[in-house]
């Protein structure tokens, strides 16, 4: 059985890098007592993938990872079980048994959500209410972005679905997906640049509101939560 | 939500910050309301190696299930934060309240190894404590140290208040009892360590003075405050069964070295190998009941999670429920998809029979420590294993499908003719023999490989090598090339790779192993000049060491090749390990004989550990 498993990770955890939060899971699966399945082979290990890798130093309320396991209780036991052996600073919000057929969480992610916060004393020198506001209308956000061969300007303006003000940030919305995936510090820069001033490294504080996949209704692209595929248990 | 001690700013910028932040699975939080104790562990070396200790764990364990006390966690800051921390004066914090640790009751810093004395100033450093104890105010924390190198605690002595020699489960709880007694009373500082020194096992430096003869060795070791014992008689927990061992351990969020739960199914060794110290300070050999270590292995592997269980000890394959508790741990295992990892096998049918169903045989290698190239100074090292052991073990593993050997052995043992060094070579060749002997053609995936690694010898207190003289570099080259060059003269020399230690750091490690109080200031001066974590290659400046000694008018020699005479007052000699000073010298003169002791379980040999009551001494032996 296939089952997708919503996480938030705050706090001092935001330090924990992909890997060792994917090491993370992998004992606390064995702590709550998770029948988790294994793959086969000499060294046996946990069928278990995450959707989008999140950065060091970012909060989130909305991680995402798919397990396979040989038996489960219900989703509200297991969630409980999980949350008796988390750290501070990890809380498991749901779980949810998967359709056979579902698209991994990797692969299915379209879209990510982003509050973006100054931190304290690092607000930006010009007036974010007014710059905003022209930076939406704009048609085209041009960046450099570094790659392998060089520098390249990239237009990210259809990279970002949604972008609004919020009581103490700017929401953004943005395309998430492996081929496309855009980082919400990015959209920052150009907004800076477009004000002829440099963010800098530490500036932002940001967190992942949730991870979405994309579905068409009505000729829409309307974004759902990972997990928003998933029943209950 | 806990505060870090470190700006994100800072911890963005580090390697590693998980180093830093605590809050791992199973670390130990209290309500400050509840705690009138606060104790740090402190490790001098960088987190992963740190976290990786389980003396440390047991400790940690044992402490925070006092009541009114909070143990946690310090570790040495590593060389990308140690320079910010100095900038910014940002005080060395504890892992789990990340408040500083010179607010704390005390830090007790285990001692591995004789490279890490300067991380201890490191810590002391960074910590804003002073470094020398004759320098500490009422306010400043209690700094003891405990450990095996607390068993020559002289170089280091002035920058503890205490040490605790012996094993930490015996004496904390009446320590911390003495404490809490004194501060109510609203006695000092000193009064507090003139009743300290008087527990059993504890050891107060301050109150102790050395007096030296002209040629440069102790005359008198004397206490200076009556009542101080004249000699510190070592704890020892003779129940190891009923006693503390963590069944949560702390589980870090990063890799560390030892990234599994630990089984320590015994303590002490039976072998008693004349070079090793621990097969002299841990004795007498105690097992543990095998129905406990089963317990505990399902409930320390249902509370941390680990993907992988090992048991520790001197000698596994000396524990007599080896082949029940390996059973039970494959079973047990296998249901859980568990890796089962067995260091420190002796090589035979057994041992091959468990490991190949525990690993997969292509890609492990077999270990073995003959630790001399030839039969006769096997016998003066007491290292009882013999050519045709190893041969016959090499020939097993190689038809059950291994075909990877490593093999160590030490350079500079006493009596070391060139035949030795050359039986080394030898011996890596005999074994590449035996494989291509064992195994036809086409059975063969390759060659064999033949990893051969040598280290110098270090001769370490409370050993019957204590008397010997240790190499110079210059020796220790020369030797390494006697070996390096007799490899390439062999049949199979394509087959065998030789490692070899570094030369100088051994050296001072000699130095600092057998070295008195004159030492403690070279160390502090080479910390001065920049050195840390001398243990790691690329931090270790012999330069500014050899600067150090030279400034401070100490010499090398004096405490490495200087011939000792049996009736020398060694530095260590005031500490009583059980073991006598008798027996070492006997055992001395038999290496000189070339003959062979027996192991306890075959005879005892009457060493002197048998006072404590306990243990193989007073088993029944076959025979
Ligand atoms: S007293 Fe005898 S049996 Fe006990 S440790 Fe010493 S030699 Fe071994």
């Amino acid at each position: 059985m296939k089952v997708r498993i919503k996480f938030a990770k705050c706090g001092a955890m935001v330090f924990i890098g992909h890997l060792d939060m994917m090491r993370y899971f992998q004992k606390a699966m064995r702590r709550a007592g998770i029948d988790i399945s294994y793959s086969q082979g000499f060294n046996p290990h946990q069928i278990m993938s995450f959707a989008a890798p999140l950065g060091v130093g970012l909060c989130s309320n909305g991680e995402y990872m798919d397990i396979q396991v040989e038996s489960a209780t219900t989703s509200e036991q297991m969630r409980q079980a999980l949350n008796a052996v988390m750290v501070e600073g990890v809380e498991v919000l749901s779980v949810k048994r998967l359709p056979d057929d579902a698209q991994n969480a990797m692969a299915s992610v379209a879209a990510a959500g982003y509050t973006v916060r100054f931190r304290e004393g690092h607000e930006p020198p010009f007036d974010v209410r007014e710059a905003f506001e022209a930076f939406r209308e704009k048609q085209q956000i041009l960046i450099t972005k570094k790659t392998k061969k060089g520098e390249k300007e990239l237009d990210i303006a259809p990279s970002i679905y949604e972008m609004r003000l919020t009581d103490d940030g700017i929401y953004l919305l943005v395309d998430a997906s492996s081929a496309g995936n855009i980082k919400p510090g990015l959209v920052i820069q150009a907004l800076y640049e477009q004000n002829q001033t440099q963010l800098g490294e530490f500036d932002l504080l940001i967190t992942r509101e949730d991870t979405y996949v994309a579905r068409e209704e009505d000729g829409k692209v309307v974004y759902l939560p990972l997990d928003a595929i998933g029943e209950d248990i | 939500m806990r505060k870090l001690a470190l700006s994100d700013e800072i911890l963005l910028k580090i390697d590693k910050p998980a180093r830093y932040i605590g809050g791992e699975v199973n670390s130990v939080m209290k309500d400050n309301e509840d705690v009138d104790i606060r104790f740090c562990m402190c490790f001098p070396d960088v987190y992963e190696i740190g976290m990786s200790h389980l003396g440390i764990q047991i400790l940690y364990d044992m402490l925070n299930r006092l009541e009114g006390v909070w143990c946690e966690r310090v570790y040495s800051p590593w060389m990308d934060l140690d320079p910010i921390m100095r900038k910014e004066r940002i005080p060395l914090f504890a892992l789990e309240s990340q408040e500083p640790i010179k607010s704390f009751d005390f830090i007790g810093i285990t001692l591995q190894y004789e490279m890490c004395y300067t991380n201890i100033l490191q810590v002391l450093d960074l910590g804003q404590i002073p470094l020398h104890a004759s320098e500490r105010s009422e306010e400043d924390p209690i700094i003891i140290g405990g450990g095996p190198c607390s068993y020559n605690p002289e170089p280091i002595a002035e920058f503890f208040d205490l040490f605790y020699i012996g094993e930490g489960e015996k004496q904390y709880e009446n320590l911390l009892k003495l404490y809490r007694k004194c501060r109510s009373e609203g006695a000092s500082r000193s009064e507090f360590l003139k009743q300290a020194g008087c527990l059993p096992g504890i050891y107060c430096p301050q109150f102790y003075e050395v007096t030296y003869k002209e040629d440069g060795t102790i005359g008198d070791f004397v206490p200076t405050v009556p009542g101080m014992p004249q000699t510190i008689l070592k704890e020892i927990e003779m129940d190891v069964t009923n006693t503390y061992y963590p069944k949560k351990p702390v589980v870090p969020f990063i890799k560390v070295t030892q990234d599994r739960v630990v089984l320590e199914i015994q303590r002490g060794c039976i072998r008693g190998c004349r070079f090793c110290q621990a097969g002299q300070l841990y004795r007498p050999v105690r097992e543990r009941d095998v129905e406990m270590l089963k317990e505990y292995a399902v409930d320390m592997l249902k509370n941390t999670g680990h993907e992988e269980i090992s048991l520790s000890s001197l000698s596994s394959s000396d524990y007599s429920h080896l082949p029940e508790l390996i059973d039970f741990l494959i079973d047990e295992c296998n249901k859980k998809k568990i890796n089962i990892s067995l260091p420190s096998l002796r090589i035979d049918a057994f041992s091959l029979d468990v490991m190949s169903k525990v690993q997969d045989v292509r890609k492990s290698s077999l270990t073995f420590a003959p630790e001399a190239g030839t039969q006769r100074l096997r016998n003066v090292i007491n290292k009882g294993l013999t050519e045709e052991v190893i041969l016959n073990g090499a020939r097993e593993a190689f038809r059950g499908g291994w075909s990877r050997v490593k093999l160590y052995f030490m350079l500079g043992l006493p009596t070391e003719t060139e035949q030795d060094m050359r039986g080394i070579a030898e011996l890596s060749n005999e074994i590449a023999k035996v494989y291509y002997d064992t195994v036809p053609k086409e059975e063969r995936k390759g060659k064999v490989q033949i990893v051969t690694s040598t280290s110098f010898f270090i001769p370490k207190p409370f050993t019957p090598f204590q008397w010997a003289r240790m190499c110079t570099k210059e020796e220790f080259i020369e030797k390494a090339y006697v070996v390096k060059s007799a490899i390439l003269e062999q049949l199979n020399q394509k087959s065998i790779k030789y490692n070899w230690h570094e030369a100088d750091v051994s050296v001072l490690e000699g130095v600092l192993a057998r070295g008195d109080r004159r030492v403690a200031g070279v160390i502090e001066r080479a910390y001065r000049k920049g050195c840390m974590f001398d243990s790691w290659s690329e931090y270790f400046h012999n330069d500014r060491w050899l600067d150090s000694f030279a400034e401070c008018g100490v010499d090398i020699d004096f405490y490495t090749t200087r011939e000792r005479g049996l009736d020398e007052v060694f530095p260590w000699d005031f500490i009583d390990c059980g073991v006598t000073k008798d027996f070492l010298k006997r055992e001395w003169k038999n290496a000189h004989e070339e003959s062979v002791t027996p192991n306890c379980k075959m005879n005892c040999q009457g060493c002197g550990a048998a006072r404590f009551g306990g243990g193989i001494c007073f088993e029944k032996r076959d025979g």
